[in-house]
């Protein structure tokens, strides 16, 4: 197979040394466009000569990108990674770090990928372009086994290549003119995406934050739920439940509460529920439980942390037809645009894998792998908790938020990576609410978690 | 911000434009339900139709109720319709058994791109012209990476297309807001600058007419015209955007078509690295169509205004707004580009390109201008004074062949028809046919011009 040997994953992406903070690259940037007789006052920055009389287009640079701060999270605990491997070839790195699937897809997933594939050389099987909004099975699948009894029908939904790329596909329909909320912490692509998209002014250094949009505060005080009294009115509010990164999971009472307050202030819930399946208490798995969602919600959801498809690339998004701008237009009307325009349809094996994780096989090979992921949460929750530390999530979600209180989150990370040479996430990475916080995640093979529990027992003890 | 305390009432009025038809939303009544406070994104409202492909399809469902029993032959959309060779559908199939095993299970990829699969795109698209492996990203597909441009442009930059043009770039830049307003009366959106094409240019723009713009979209050979640049025309190109500081958004989606010595990588012009990106695609190269797959070269000297180099922000893009290609697609893309994958795609890229020569045929001994079917799988036929949505609606109407209306690609392709040389062997015949009994001896009314 020597194909899968080829094809090995790099979690350390092969640019991402290369591609630092832009702060890093002021220096440079400042010295190619120096005049040649200054060149002496600036001799200290090494460029080399070519760089110097470097063409350069007139393109200005999108002045929103330039608002990031640094590299996207999660290259940059990769980069850390691989620095560390660098420093310890032969340290046996565990990484609880991004919250990447392990273990390996059920047969009866990968076999119906396997026979899409085949089918794809007869003249029967072969399928060009899929309708953009995704195979009608797999719409009508996603449709009756997540929102049943919902009122959220076939046409609702639009079938993606991930969560991530439909983020930002909603920013696009959003455009640049709307305001956002998000808990603090969050996912970074919600902030990131809309800084990309213009919505927001310049990152603040002072509160780590970026100027227009509204950070509602998640914190064990408030049992991470943000206290909707003290939250401005935004157009959109991001919503992620169960949360990454603090693994709590709203109450039917909070999400009733939630959409009264987007209903009083005419927003748009961008509802997160990659991770509903994790859900060990009763709480609400989808938005659309709570009456009057659909008239102001969105929900989007990944087949990344079900079915382990974090390569293969497959989720949905949920646009009610009830869902309006304040003009009347029907949000689902642009999406579909922008489906059409900005996007070709998921790979239709990726699809054919989807639909038959939502055959009853591929329901109880999922929750299986579900359950194995949920063990291993459970033993890094008891870890931490005899060694005293609070620990919070674990529960309904993939990730294990420790609180490390008064302490800097870059440093934790950086000095459990040195000392145990796991790969974690440090908080201050999901926003300012993050700092003093240390998210594990649970994906990893069995020995791996435990020999991890054993490391983080040898330094906290 | 300030908090609203009474969303919007029941009867918030509702005026649709009458363009916009979307059957999917059949049964949402007008005025029903409440609105939100969001306000919907100009730059939607700016789009004048609905995309154009979603488009033919439309017609070509309306159509078949209408004659349920006809043989409808569609060289509409540009769509594939060989298998994919046996090998590589079964690396993509092996792939997917071993994702079941411990050995073989793979997580997230690189954002880029896997990166044995770079390196052979590398080198075997940008061998002699020196493309480094880390200047290639792999995606799910150009029209995608045009959106993903678009993004990491902004909405401040000018853009320029050919007229007419493949409509994603112009779409997107609507979407994006560069566009300016449509001007009703020259079909145009007032920022772009559209770049006529046509035979009195030899369908190559007249770069001394052409106002400055950030940025050149560029396809060839091209999408719908057929015509594949010459290195003459390219190096004019070249030069173009050096004098101007332009970027060049070069998309060679077809290049495995070119027939001739025509260049089939804008790289292939000296200077182009620091003027030019490239977007590319499996799609017509290897029936990825459903597949999703594709990739796009920046290279690393491309620089920003102030000197910093693009490679970083679409880096930064890609990895924020995208989360890779399938695995699965990209172990299909490496076989692809074994030299047994290549030969066997090679294969069914001469079949659509003999259709193509075929339907030329037909279209030339019916005394038509036609253009393209040379370098690249669609046929650009040219009925002077005409309205080509009419032509396509009699061609549709009397020989039952969707095919595309020019105008769908920009004022450019108002008289002209593009038909797409993917298809089965026996349909394009059956096709030619019926062309054939349709426009000989006078009889459509399409040719009393």
């Amino acid at each position: 197979m020597s194909l899968a040997n080829n094809l090995s994953t790099s979690m350390i992406s092969s640019s991402s040394s290369a591609f630092l903070a832009p702060t890093s690259f002021n220096a440079r940037t400042r010295s190619v466009s120096v005049p040649l007789k200054s060149l002496n006052i600036v001799k200290c920055v090494a460029t080399p000569q070519e760089q110097q009389i470097a063409y350069k287009t007139k393109v200005s640079r999108n002045a929103n990108i330039a608002k990031l701060q640094a590299g996207y999270l999660f290259p940059e605990v990769a980069r850390r990674r691989a620095a560390h491997l660098l420093k310890y070839p032969n340290a046996q790195v565990i990484s609880l770090g991004i919250g990447d699937t392990t273990e390996p897809i059920p047969d009866v997933i990968t076999s119906a990928m396997a026979k899409r594939s085949h089918a794809l050389s007869t003249l029967e099987g072969y399928s060009g372009y899929g309708a953009e909004q995704g195979e009608k099975a797999v719409r009508a699948a996603l449709a009756s086994t997540f929102y049943g009894n919902l009122g959220i029908e076939e046409e609702d939904i639009f079938v993606s290549d991930g969560a991530k790329c439909d983020i930002s596909r909603l920013q696009v329909v959003f455009g640049s003119n709307v305001t956002m909320a998000v808990q603090d912490p969050s996912y970074p692509a919600y902030v990131d995406s809309s800084v990309i998209m213009g919505q927001t002014g310049q990152f603040q250094k002072d509160v780590e934050k970026y100027a227009n949009i509204e950070y509602m505060r998640c914190t064990p005080e408030n049992g991470f739920f943000p206290d909707l009294s003290t939250v401005a009115r935004t157009d959109i509010i991001f919503f992620c439940s169960p949360n990454n990164p603090t693994g709590a999971a709203a109450t039917r009472e909070q999400l009733t509460r939630l959409v009264q307050f987007a209903k009083d202030n005419g927003s748009i819930i961008v509802y997160d529920s990659a991770y509903a399946l994790y859900m060990s208490d009763e709480n609400p798995r989808s938005i659309f439980e709570i009456p009057g969602a659909k008239e102001v919600a969105i929900e989007t959801a990944s087949f990344s942390k079900y079915a382990g498809f974090t390569g293969v690339r497959l989720g949905w998004t949920v646009v009610p037809k009830q869902l309006l701008f304040s003009d009347g237009f029907p949000v689902a009307k642009d999406f579909n645009r922008i489906v059409c325009t900005c996007f070709n349809g998921a790979s239709n094996i990726s699809q054919a894998g989807g639909l038959a994780c939502l055959s009853p096989e591929g329901l109880e090979a999922m929750q299986e792998v579900i359950g194995f992921y949920k063990e291993n949460t459970k033993i890094i929750v008891e870890t931490f908790n005899s060694l005293g530390f609070k620990v919070y999530g674990g529960q309904n979600a993939p990730y294990v938020w420790v609180h490390f209180p008064g302490r800097n989150s870059w440093d934790v990370f950086s000095e459990i990576l040195e000392k145990t040479h796991i790969v974690t996430t440090p908080g201050s990475g999901f926003g300012p609410g993050g700092e003093g916080f240390i998210r594990v995640s649970a994906f990893g093979h069995r020995e791996n978690v435990l020999e991890a529990c054993r490391r983080f027992k040898q330094l906290y003890n | 911000m300030y908090k609203l305390s009474a969303c919007c009432s029941m009867s918030c009025g509702i005026s649709l434009p009458p363009k916009m038809i979307l059957a999917s939303l059949r049964g949402h009544k007008q005025g029903n339900g409440r609105c939100t406070n969001v306000p919907r994104n100009v730059n939607l409202e700016k789009l004048q139709n609905n995309y154009l492909f979603p488009e033919i399809s439309k017609r070509e469902l309306q159509h078949l109720e209408k004659y349920p029993n006809a043989k409808v032959i569609s060289l509409g959309i540009g769509d594939t319709t060989e298998p994919i060779p046996e090998q590589i559908s079964l690396s993509m199939a092996n792939y997917a058994h071993a994702l079941s095993t411990a050995e073989g299970y793979r997580g997230y990829g690189a954002e880029q791109g896997n990166q044995v699969l770079r390196k052979a795109i590398a080198e075997t698209f940008y061998k002699d012209v020196a493309i480094k492996d880390t200047e290639v990203f792999v995606s799910d597909g150009a029209q995608c990476d045009i959106s993903r441009l678009q993004l990491l442009l902004g909405s401040k930059v000018t853009i320029a297309v050919q007229d007419p043009s493949f409509p994603a770039y112009i779409d997107s830049s609507v979407i994006i807001g560069q566009a300016g307003d449509f001007q009703d009366k020259t079909g145009k959106y007032q920022n772009i600058e559209y770049m006529q094409l046509g035979p009195q240019n030899n369908f190559f723009p007249n770069l001394t007419i052409t106002p400055r713009t950030d940025i050149i979209f560029f396809c060839s050979p091209n999408n719908p015209t057929g015509h594949a640049a010459t290195r003459k025309q390219l190096q004019q190109l070249v030069e173009f955007a050096r004098d101007n500081g332009s970027i060049i958004i070069f998309d060679s989606a077809y290049a495995t078509y070119v027939s001739d010595d025509s260049p089939k990588s804008i790289f292939e012009i000296p200077g182009a690295k620091e003027v030019a990106i490239e977007i590319s695609s499996f799609s017509k190269f290897a029936g990825f169509t459903g597949v999703r797959l594709g990739w796009t070269v920046v290279p690393e000297e491309l620089l920003f205004s102030g000197g910093f180099p693009v490679i970083h922000d679409f880096n930064r893009i890609v990895c924020t707004c995208f989360n890779g290609a399938s695995n699965i697609s990209q172990a299909g893309g490496l076989a692809c580009l074994s030299s047994e994958g290549f030969q066997a795609i090679r294969a069914v890229i001469d079949y659509y390109k003999e259709n193509a020569r075929i339907l030329v045929d037909t279209f030339a001994s019916l005394g038509l201008e036609v253009y393209g079917g040379v370098n690249a799988p669609y046929v650009w036929v040219h009925f002077p004074g005409s309205k080509s949505w009419n032509v396509f609606a009699e061609i549709l109407e009397k020989t039952h062949i969707i095919t595309v209306p020019g105008s769908g690609f920009g004022p450019g392709g108002a008289e002209y028809i593009r038909i797409s040389a993917f298809g089965r062997r026996e349909r394009i015949i059956e096709a030619s046919w019926r062309l054939e009994k349709l426009f000989s001896m006078g009889k459509s009314p399409l040719l009393t011009v």
